[in-house]
Formats: structure tokens, sequence, C-alpha cells
């Protein structure tokens, strides 16, 4: 038993972490978030030149052949500083899909793109109604003399008004709910209407209309279901190390903070009452912790119940992640209120973590169909 | 025991509701969300209900208060909730005022009291400091005497409006020996006055309301003093009990509730409506039958005060129980918004955006974080609890 990591993810986490700690502190951050773009094309060309970009690619698409711990070591570091550059929406999702249902020549031209740092991606997959559930889509496409068109409205793409390409759910046959008869096209960003908005956690997303968009198809038509219920697990996956890196983060600024502030003549530390919740919260870290541990395990060694490893992953960091954020801004007092510290953004963007790609009750949902059912 | 309504009290509570469809508009509503339009949109409010003779329910009938039962003040707000009606700042109307016809003296009763009940003056509260927050005893702002002034030197933190008030009640030190209750003032000090500067401090739900309030040199009378020098402590504890009583925000968390439910029978996911998903309604249930319980707590304790009993240690208990409910249905409403929770203020309308609430579920999910920290936080509460209560 070696919970150990490599000596190459030991390197890539050490220069995740030194960039976040000498190129991405606080100040700079939030001139990211109020930016127009919100991100920067500036550290992106770093990432890519760093090879972040890279890091989920197989070799032969000039990739560095990452897995899924790999991922998760680069992800963790970003989560410490709340790095609001989309590699979600452009390596894991976009690229991702990609990688896992493109043809050769798509995979050719466009994966070297997205490591070069050359290309934006989204994936456009969430309705208005459909909340969590995967199969709920209205958007159409249909097939026509010139390959498919495609209508209807996706919304909260995430790097959407960044993205110069859209890969997008589609129903070509089947009902509103059905799970066969999804399918996912490639769509260019300028075949689509779009419309901005920002999220509480500097995240820019779009809103985008698709009337009679030209989509070229990725896969099998109307199979797309479990490609798409594999890559929100390849995303839970990402974000539930961000999130772990969160819950470091807050845990350590809580701590350091009732070891400082004082009232009654005393560091608010001293008090047992919150002793034993700080207690509480570097457990429930812990907890999570390994909780990725046992999902990675199962996911790297092909385990039949990594998927319920992976439900049983997303509810924890849901609950842990509430009651970390919670404490954290209790804890703080006024100052927990204050936009100026880093602590309410991190609330934020757990919050956000936990609404994408289902929800706390939705994943326990899956969990109990599973494992009781 | 009885809890039926008299045939008095159902036709108070038709004239009250009445009153509430009329004169609580959607126009005021719209008005009261868009921060530019906040201030005259609330002043409005508040003067319709002070013409209909309703602005100071608790205050005595002598100084313009209504002289209602306990029966009709509940009946009052639970209508003012049901109605979706927003209650009046409570600076001026429910904290200073009870201590200047308290304590304060004939001429002080005499300025203040006509222009709060009018909603002429604009009150915050000057409490907090950097220093002195959960221990307020350990204020540092001094007042030291000059001829018929005091000059007032410090600062005060997380005061609320500040940016829109004439007036501001604060608690100061005019000594520095013996117990640190015991040399402490309550003054009252007019906003314009030269050397006082207010500081915004933007919040983690995107709005300003809180503030920095920073004295260098400020000249206030004497005359401003509510009672006698170093007595402030007992005044504003008499005060904080007042703050706490409405905090459990019972009214409000079953309108929430309500709503709740609606929203909740609306958003369907894989063909299934939330309210009828066994994990929510476990959720929901939950936060319902605190709720159910909480407001006959809430009862009994105004039924204690009702026949002379002081509401002590039992508003700690409100306050703790009350705030707890209304996180947790914040929580349910972020859930229920799904990846909607986060959006920010936007240009889109609802349609556009393809949601209606989500905003509003992100901004008082955020700032409803501050229900457990301010008027006293719960960790704060349950020290009062273990000590006046279990004896500990
Ligand atoms: C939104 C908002 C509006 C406010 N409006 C006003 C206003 O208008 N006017 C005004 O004067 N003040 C206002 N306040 C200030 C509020 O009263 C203080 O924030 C509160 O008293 C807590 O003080 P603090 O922020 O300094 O936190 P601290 O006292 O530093 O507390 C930090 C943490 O330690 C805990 N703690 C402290 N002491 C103990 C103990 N003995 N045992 C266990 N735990 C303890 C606290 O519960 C908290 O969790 C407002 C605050 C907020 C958040």
């Amino acid at each position: 038993m070696n919970f150990d990591f490599t000596e190459e993810q030991n390197m890539l986490r050490d220069s995740v972490a030194r960039f976040v700690q000498d190129d991405y502190n606080w100040d700079k951050r939030c001139a990211i978030a109020a930016s127009e773009e919100g991100m920067s094309a500036e550290n992106w060309q770093t990432f890519a030149e760093l090879g972040w970009l890279s890091v989920p690619f197989a070799e032969e698409y000039g990739g560095f052949g990452g897995s899924a711990i790999d991922v998760m070591v680069l992800m963790e570091q970003f989560g410490k500083g709340l790095v609001l550059e989309p590699y979600l929406a452009t390596v894991i999702l976009f690229g991702g899909l990609l990688q896992k249902v493109g043809s050769e020549e798509q995979r050719n031209t466009l994966i070297p793109q997205i490591i070069e740092g050359g290309l934006q991606g989204a994936y456009a997959y969430l309705e208005r109604q459909s909340r969590h559930e995967l199969a709920d889509v209205t958007t159409t496409a249909s097939a026509g003399a010139n390959g498919h068109v495609l209508n209807g409205e996706k919304v909260v793409v995430f790097n959407g008004m960044g993205a110069d390409q859209f890969i997008v759910s589609a129903r070509t046959s089947g009902e509103q709910n059905d799970e066969a008869g999804v399918s996912l096209f490639l769509v260019a960003a300028a075949d689509v209407q779009r419309a901005g908005y920002q999220m509480m956690d500097g995240q820019r997303v779009a809103n985008i209309v698709l009337k009679d968009a030209p989509g070229v198809l990725l896969g099998e038509e109307g199979a797309a279901l479990p490609v798409m219920e594999d890559i929100a697990q390849d995303a839970n996956l990402a974000l539930c190390a961000e999130a772990l890196g969160i819950m470091e983060k807050l845990n350590a600024t809580t701590l350091e903070y009732t070891k400082t502030r004082e009232q009654f003549g005393v560091t608010i530390g001293s008090f047992q009452a919150l002793q034993h919740r700080m207690v509480e919260t570097f457990m429930a870290y812990e907890q999570t912790r390994s909780m990725v541990y046992r999902a990675l395990c199962a996911l790297t060694n092909g385990e039949e119940d990594a998927t319920t490893a992976m439900h049983a992953l997303k509810v924890l960091v849901n609950r842990n992640g509430r009651l970390i954020f919670g404490e954290a801004i209790q804890m703080h007092g006024g100052m927990g209120l204050t936009d100026e510290l880093d602590v309410g953004h991190y609330a934020k963007r757990l919050m956000m973590i936990n609404t994408s790609f289902g929800d706390g009750d939705y994943h326990q949902t899956q969990f109990n169909e599973r494992v009781y059912n | 025991m009885h809890t039926q309504f008299t045939a008095e009290e159902l036709a108070f509570r038709e004239e009250v509701r009445a009153f509430y469809k009329e004169a609580h508009t959607p126009e005021l509503v719209e008005r009261f969300s868009n921060p530019a339009t906040m201030k005259d949109a609330i002043i409005e409010w508040q003067r319709k209900l002070y013409d209909q003779g309703w602005v100071a329910p608790n205050w005595p009938k002598e100084y313009g208060g209504t002289g209602w039962t306990d029966t009709q003040r509940f009946i009052f707000d639970s209508e003012r909730s049901a109605a979706g009606a927003r209650g009046v700042i409570p600076f001026g109307l429910s904290m200073v005022a009870p201590v200047i016809y308290t304590f304060g003296n004939e001429e002080q009763k005499a300025r203040f009291l006509p222009r709060i009940l009018k909603s002429e003056d604009w009150w915050c509260q000057g409490y907090s400091e950097p220093g002195a927050g959960s221990d307020l005893a350990a204020l540092k702002t001094r007042a030291v005497r000059d001829g018929d002034d005091y000059i007032v030197n410090g600062a005060k933190i997380w005061t609320t409006y500040a940016q829109y008030a004439d007036w501001i009640f604060c608690l100061v030190r005019t000594s520095t020996e013996g117990k640190r209750q015991e040399g402490i003032s309550f003054l009252l000090i007019d906003m314009t006055t030269p050397g006082i500067k207010v500081n915004p401090i933007h919040s983690i739900d995107n709005h300003h309301s809180l503030n920095e309030v920073e004295f260098n040199d400020v000249r206030v009378p004497v005359a401003n003093r509510i009672g006698e020098e170093n007595k402030g402590w007992t005044y504003a504890k008499a005060l904080l009990a007042h703050e706490r009583t409405g905090i459990a925000g019972v009214a409000d968390s079953k309108r929430n509730l309500a709503n709740l439910k609606k929203r909740a029978a609306a958003e369907v996911n894989g063909g299934r409506s939330l309210l009828s998903d066994p994990l929510f309604q476990k959720r929901l249930s939950d936060v319902e039958i605190e709720l159910m319980a909480l407001e006959f707590t809430e009862l009994r304790v105004l039924a204690t005060v009702a026949s002379g009993g002081a509401p002590g240690a039992e508003s700690s208990m409100l306050k703790i129980k009350g705030t707890e409910i209304q996180q947790a249905l914040q929580e349910l409403n972020m859930d229920l918004a799904a990846y909607y929770q986060g959006v920010l203020p936007t240009d889109l309308n609802a349609e556009q955006l393809g949601h209606e609430f989500g905003s509003d579920a992100r901004q008082s999910f955020m700032y409803g974080r501050a229900a457990t920290i301010y008027g006293g936080s719960n960790e704060v509460q349950k020290n009062i609890i273990a000590k006046a209560v279990l004896g500990l």
C-alpha cells in the first residue's frame, strides 16, 4: 500500500504551486476576475509553455499522457489559488471529449491547438430545464444535404464567451428524457448567438442560441449519453480535486485567524467551543482527501465500483465543503462577510463546484440506486 | 392554553391584510431591490405605515405606538410576512427609540422620537469596533469632555447603512477606570458633524450595506448623551434584548418555506419534481418541523413577556434556532436554483437568462451568513444560555 506520488507528479505539483504562489497572488487574481474576459491570455500561454495544457492528452497528439492522478495533482493546486483560467472547459471538457470520441482527423488537428494554447473550447450541454439530468435534451440536430443543423438553446456554458468552438449535445432522435438519441456536435462559435454573464465565482458563462447552426457529428450518432456520463465523471474528479485544495486553504486561513484574533483578552482559538469545530473541519478535509484517493484508485485500476466511489466523492465534497466554508465565514465574524477577504470567494467556488455536473443530492440518489436497489 | 383568534382579532387581520395588499405595491418592491432607489423607497414605505399609524407597534402609545396587544402585533407581523412585505429598518424605530423613550430626557424625546416615527432621520448603530465585536466592552472610541461638548475619536465598523444615515447612536468610552462596562456612555451623533468619515465595506453578497465610520475630533454636545455618563452599557444591554427577539424571523421563514415548496414543485429533474424527491423532501421537512416548533417557542416566550416576565436568555434560543432555520432555507433555495445559483446581476432579463430567482438566491444565501454573526453571534448566545439558563 502506497499513496506516494511519482517524481513527475511531485514536479507538476511543485510547478503549479509555485505559479500560484508567485504569479497568482490575491490581487492579481482579483484583477483577472474583474477584467472583461475574466481570464488572462498571458497566463494561458504560460500554462501552454509549462506543458499543463497537455496533461490529459495522449502522447500521439503531443500530450503528456497523464492519468487522472496527474489531473488531480494539478487541479488541487489550482484550487488553492482559485485559478480562473478555463482549464476545465477547454482542456478537461472540450479536449477530453475530442479525445474520447473525436475522429482521428479531429483529434490530430484540434488537440495540438489546445496544447499550444491557441484554441479555446466549451462544452454546451445544460438547458434551462435540464437541471442535473444529462439525458434531458431538447436541442435538436437534423441531417441535411450539408451535414447536420442544430436548433435550440444551451445555458450556463462555462467559457462560453471565450470559446472558439463548442461541443454541443443535441437530440437526433427520441423524446426529451430518452437515453438513446442524443449526439454530440462540433459547432463553430461564429455560428451561434451568445449572451454572456458572470457567476459569483468569477467564471464567465454564456447562453447560446442555435438557429440552424451547422454542426459536425462527434462520435456515434444517438449514442452520446455514455460519453456524457464519462466526461461528467472526469469533470467531477477535476472539480473535487480543486475543492480539496480550496478546503485545505480555507482551513489553514481559519486556523491562522483563530490563533491571532483576540476577544475577551484571549485568542478566539482558545475557546473550546471553536476548537472542537475546527477539529471537525480538519477531519472533514482528511475524509475528503481519502475519498479522492479512493475514487482515483478505483478509476485508474478500472475497478467496477469506480462510479459508486465517484458518486460518494461528490456527496462528500458537497457536505464537507459546506461545513468548511460555513465555519470559515462564521469564525471570521464580520470579517468573513467582506468581499476583500478571500474566504467568501473560496466559499462561492465550493458552491459552484457542488452544483456543477450534479449536486450532492443528485449524486446521493445515484449512489442509493447503485448500492441499495 | 389557547391559540384561536377572537372575532375582533380576525377582523383586525382582514384590515391588516387589505392594507398590505394595497400599500405594498410591486412598484415599491422593484425600487427596494435597486440600490440606487432603495433608500427613498424604504422611506416612502415607512411613511405609508406612519400615515396608517402602524409604523411603531413596539412603542408605548404615548409616544406614537399602536397600543396593540401581543396577539395583534403577532398578526401584524404574520400578515406582513405573508404579503412578502418588508419590515421597517430597525436602527431608528426598534433600536434607538426604545432607549430614548426609556432612558432619555424630555427634551431628547421631543426632539428625536417624532422624527424617527416619520422616518425623517435615518439612524445607524455604532457599536462594533475592529477590536470589539463579541467582546463589545473592549470598545475604545474615546469621548473626552470639553466644556459642553465631548470630543470623539476612534472608529466603528460593520455599521449597516451608515452611508444613508443622518444620525448614529454610539457607545463610546468616557472612562478607563474600573470595570470596562462602567466606563461607557451612549451618545447620539449627527452624521454631518465635521470629522466624521464613512468608508464603504463591500460584502460577499455583492452589495454595499456595511461601512467603517471614522471619528476625528468630532464635537458632540453633552446634551446628546442618553442618561448618565458611564451608564451607557446598561442602556445598550436593554436594547440588545430588543434586537434579539425580532431576529427569530419565524413569519419570514414560514413565507420562504412556502415559496420553496412552490419552486420545488416546479423544478423537475429527469421527469420528477424536487418536491416529490425523497432526499429533497427529507431536507425540507427537517427544516419545516424545526420551524413548527420554533413558532410555538416564540409564542411561549411572548406569553411569558405578556404576563410580566422579561425576555431573558430565552430570546437567545429564538435567535439561534431562527437563524439556523433561515440559513437552511437559503441553502435549499440555492439547490433549487441549481447551476443558476451563482448568477450575478446582469443586463439579461429572466427570459433571456432562462431563470427567475438564481441571483436573489445567491444574494440572500451569501448575506444570510451574517445572521449567525450579528446581533450577538450564535456562539455568544450559546454562552449566554449556558450561563444564565443552565447555570454552567
Ligand atoms: C452583516 C453585518 C451587519 C452588522 N451591522 C452592524 C451594525 O449596524 N452596527 C454594529 O455596531 N455592528 C454591526 N455588525 C457587527 C456585529 O455585531 C459583529 O460582527 C459581531 O458582534 C461579531 O463580532 P466580530 O465580527 O468582531 O467577530 P469576533 O467577535 O471576532 O468573533 C469571531 C468568531 O469567534 C466567535 N467567538 C467570539 N467570542 C467567543 C466566545 N467567547 N466563545 C465562543 N466563540 C466566540 C464568534 O462567535 C465568531 O464566530 C454587523 C455585522 C455583520 C456581519
